[in-house]
């Protein structure tokens, strides 16, 4: 029994054109009673003319918001998207920035291949699904299933980083990647089956894990010197793209981190082995 | 509502229900359910409402009005062909179909003929079962309505259960068997919210082993006790009651939910834009843990469960 999409059939669909206009080196598009397709047909549309930045406005539910945005020639855009960004956020993204001033909900950077997603508020359940490059920052916390299933790949190593926590079941299946979650808000404290299933990367956490709190293949150690740069490294970013967050990096990297890493690569190897 | 291919078939199902509550209820009204009939929807059942009361002879003198009404729904469910009850409240409507919502709404006229303090609304789109004006949401008993999100796989389970405490399954799909158990365990056997979560969506084993003692006991307890009424398979659900609301996914939220508040309006909803469509700004937003109720109380009908299991719940207004 399936939950028919929020947005997608409400108003009619004969905003017209106009509805994309140009402003001081970026082009607008108002999103309100636009459906999900619509609006990505145009980001593609002003993708191919060579437009370089779009802002899109009153955007409310619409899904998967700049996926088919690869191009050969890869190029390169910028977006940003003021509303509650829909399910799927930047699925596939292909290059590109992605700024979402508001709140974003599931599954934003669904099996993301390259470029940077900025959420200025809280993302869903599922965020950084099967990504595979690229960079993801959430200013506060997230929901659910954070990173299930991240990889690396060819040569990419995805890396999202979360202001506030995670719920449980963080790092599910995670097969490569960085995850820092700097646990603002204090929600990882009490989140369960981190790293469940985990098979590669790495999540950085910042305060403690107990040992009831991640998955049997996880090893929880203190973050040592060289992941402390790489803390450091990814936390100067996050504050970079988040000035509003009242925390120094040295207030946030006064505390301790824990690193979680899988305990082997293959942690089910033997279990259909006879 | 009276179903069936033909008007013949549906007057005479109105017929044999009219002579059964002649003989279980003093009828004091009874209408035609409005309808904007410029609305196109497709094969409408006939559909109709009464205002009852109940007339309990011989043995059913000893029974609630309540208990009562509920033996009769099932009987009407289960032996007139062709006649389905599917909104029993005092103070609660159900309006449902097949068609999208707003055509739903506009077919029952709702912004036009109703008011309250209270809404739900859920769209669905039928994957294990045919689609059937019974078979929308919400389902609803007396004055509690659940909709749902999601799928129990335990129904087979929840249902042979629920039938040993006189629910009879029969409208075809599995959030039937949450409407009943919350009937069972809430009004029947008065137990709070926050425990009724705890049967439907229960902690873990591994959890339940590291609560202290006292929690432990109760827990395991709860497992033993009502393990066929342990909801499996993912879901969300939304119970409304008079002057409650309460939302609730599986234990390991398979389901997306999703919480807010504006002032003293509370939201929750499987995703938040649904939620700014109607309120752009919100208070706070925030996603409820996995198998933990958020439950809104409207002031003055505070159901006073004030002890007991502390923590693990939010309590809104």
């Amino acid at each position: 029994m399936m939950i028919r999409a929020a947005v997608s059939k409400g108003r009619p669909s004969s905003v017209p054109k106009a509805g994309v206009s140009a402003g001081a080196g970026a082009v607008s598009i108002d999103a309100a009673g636009l459906e999900t397709r619509e609006l990505n047909d145009r980001l593609r549309e002003l993708l191919l003319s060579g437009t370089k930045r779009v802002e899109i406005s009153h955007v409310c539910g619409q899904r998967y918001i700049g996926t088919r945005l690869y191009t050969p020639e890869r190029h390169q855009m910028e977006i940003d998207i003021r509303g509650t960004a829909g399910n799927d956020l930047a699925a596939f993204l292909s290059g590109h920035k992605i700024t979402v001033h508001g709140n974003a909900q599931d599954g934003v950077g669904n099996t993301m291949d390259s470029g940077e997603v900025v959420v200025r508020g809280r993302a869903g359940d599922v965020l950084g699904f099967s990504m595979r490059g690229g960079e993801i920052y959430v200013r506060d916390g997230c929901g659910y299933r954070a990173a299930l299933h991240m990889k690396d790949c060819e040569g990419k190593r995805p890396v999202l980083v979360v202001g506030g926590g995670a719920q449980d079941f963080l790092g599910e299946y995670m097969a490569g990647g960085v995850v820092i979650i700097l646990d603002f808000d204090g929600e990882s404290r009490d989140a369960s089956f981190m790293g469940t299933g985990m098979h590669g990367g790495v999540i950085y956490l910042r305060g403690t894990a107990r040992v009831d709190q991640v998955g049997a293949q996880v090893e929880i150690s203190p973050a040592d010197e060289a992941d402390r740069e790489l803390i450091e490294e990814y936390v100067s970013r996050y504050l970079e793209r988040f000035p509003e967050v009242e925390m120094t990096k040295e207030e946030i990297l006064a505390s301790p981190f824990v690193r979680l890493t899988p305990r082997s690569k293959r942690p089910y190897s033997g279990l259909y082995a006879y | 509502m009276f179903t069936g291919s033909t008007d013949q078939a549906r007057r005479a199902a109105k017929k044999e229900l009219e002579a059964h509550l002649s003989r279980k209820f003093n009828d004091y009204f009874d209408e035609e359910i409005p309808t904007d009939d410029s609305v196109f929807v497709r094969d409408p059942p006939l559909l109709w409402r009464y205002f009852v009361l109940p007339r309990k002879e011989g043995e059913d003198e000893a029974m609630a009005d309540s208990d009562y009404i509920v033996s009769q729904i099932m009987a009407v469910n289960t032996k007139i062909e062709n006649a389905y009850v599917f909104s029993s409240g005092k103070n609660m409507g159900c309006f449902k179909g097949v068609g999208y919502p707003e055509e739903i709404g506009e077919y029952f006229m709702l912004d036009r003929l109703y008011r309250a303090h209270t809404w739900t609304v859920h769209g669905r789109f039928p994957t294990n079962t045919q689609a059937w004006w019974g078979g929308a949401h919400p389902f609803g008993l007396l004055d509690t309505t659940v909709v749902h999100n999601g799928e129990v796989s335990s129904y087979g389970t929840n249902r042979w259960y629920l039938e040993m405490y006189g629910y009879a399954c029969t409208l075809q799909t599995d959030t039937e068997v949450i409407a009943y158990a919350a009937d069972l365990l809430m009004r029947r056997q008065r137990l709070p919210i926050e425990i009724v979560a705890k049967i439907l969506a229960p902690p873990i084993w591994a959890a339940i082993d590291r609560m202290d003692e006292k929690e432990k006991r109760l827990m395991t307890a709860l497992r033993m006790t009502y393990g066929p009424l342990l909801m499996n398979g993912p879901f969300a659900v939304i119970i409304g009651e008079t002057g409650r609301m309460v939302g609730l996914t599986d234990r390991i939220r398979l389901r997306p939910l999703t919480a807010a508040t504006r002032g003293e309006i509370f939201y929750i909803s499987s995703e938040e834009a649904s939620i700014r469509l109607i309120s752009p700004h919100l208070d706070r937003v925030w996603t409820p843990r996995g198998g933990e109720p958020v439950i809104a109380e409207m002031k003055g009908y505070e159901k006073g469960y004030e002890k007991g299991h502390e923590k693990g719940y939010e309590r809104i207004c």
